[in-house]
């Protein structure tokens, strides 16, 4: 599943671990979201995109 | 930004427990083993009871590992479960054929049980290792 977490996140100046702080989750669990080796549970999509102030397909996008 | 604690504090006490429960468990592992031949010379009532704490202070290991991993968050608990899973089939398999081996004679010595746990503990913490090497 591809996502623009990167990209949103620099555009708030935020650090991964500020994120990972703000969503309940470990550094290491953002920095493998950020590089798409690990897809996050339906609630932690939610709770990313309640943060950014997103619609949930506007940061996540499902591929085959 | 408001932050939701992953309670790192109450991540650090219980790490403590378990490495508390853990190490009570191996004394009393020891006392079983030890106190039959040393201390009360193989009174089999004495031995039943330290079993009997042996067996408790191993269950409250397992519940003190179990509120851990309750407190892990999603990506630690997909590491923990491809790496408990990896080294439950690795023992499953390499210890019948170990036990195979011994009973076929192809091994000079018995297939201790002691091997097998090593062989486990050895497994699990090169899975870990591995695991978040993948996802780092």
């Amino acid at each position: 599943m591809k996502n623009t977490i990167r990209v949103l996140r620099a555009e708030k100046n935020w650090t991964q671990e500020q994120l990972a702080s703000a969503i309940g989750v470990s550094r290491q669990t953002i920095n493998a979201i950020e590089k798409e080796k690990f897809d996050p549970s339906l609630p932690t999509a939610f709770r990313i995109a309640r943060l950014f102030e997103k619609p949930i397909e506007a940061i996540f996008t499902f591929e085959e | 930004m408001q932050t939701i604690d992953m309670n790192q504090t109450t991540r650090k006490q219980q790490l403590k427990n378990l490495a508390a429960w853990t190490f009570a468990w191996v004394l009393s592992t020891a006392l079983v083993v030890f106190g039959a031949e040393f201390i009360w010379d193989g009174n089999a009532w004495i031995t039943m009871a330290a079993l009997a704490v042996n067996v408790l202070v191993g269950l409250g290991m397992i519940l003190s590992n179990r509120r851990l991993l309750e407190n892990c968050d999603e990506l630690e608990k997909k590491i923990q479960l491809e790496s408990m899973g990896l080294t439950l089939g690795l023992t499953l398999v390499v210890g019948i054929a170990f036990s195979m081996m011994d009973a076929t004679n192809l091994i000079p010595f018995d297939a201790e049980i002691a091997f097998l746990v090593m062989f486990m503990g050895i497994c699990y913490m090169l899975a870990i290792w591995f695991n978040n090497r993948r996802y780092r």
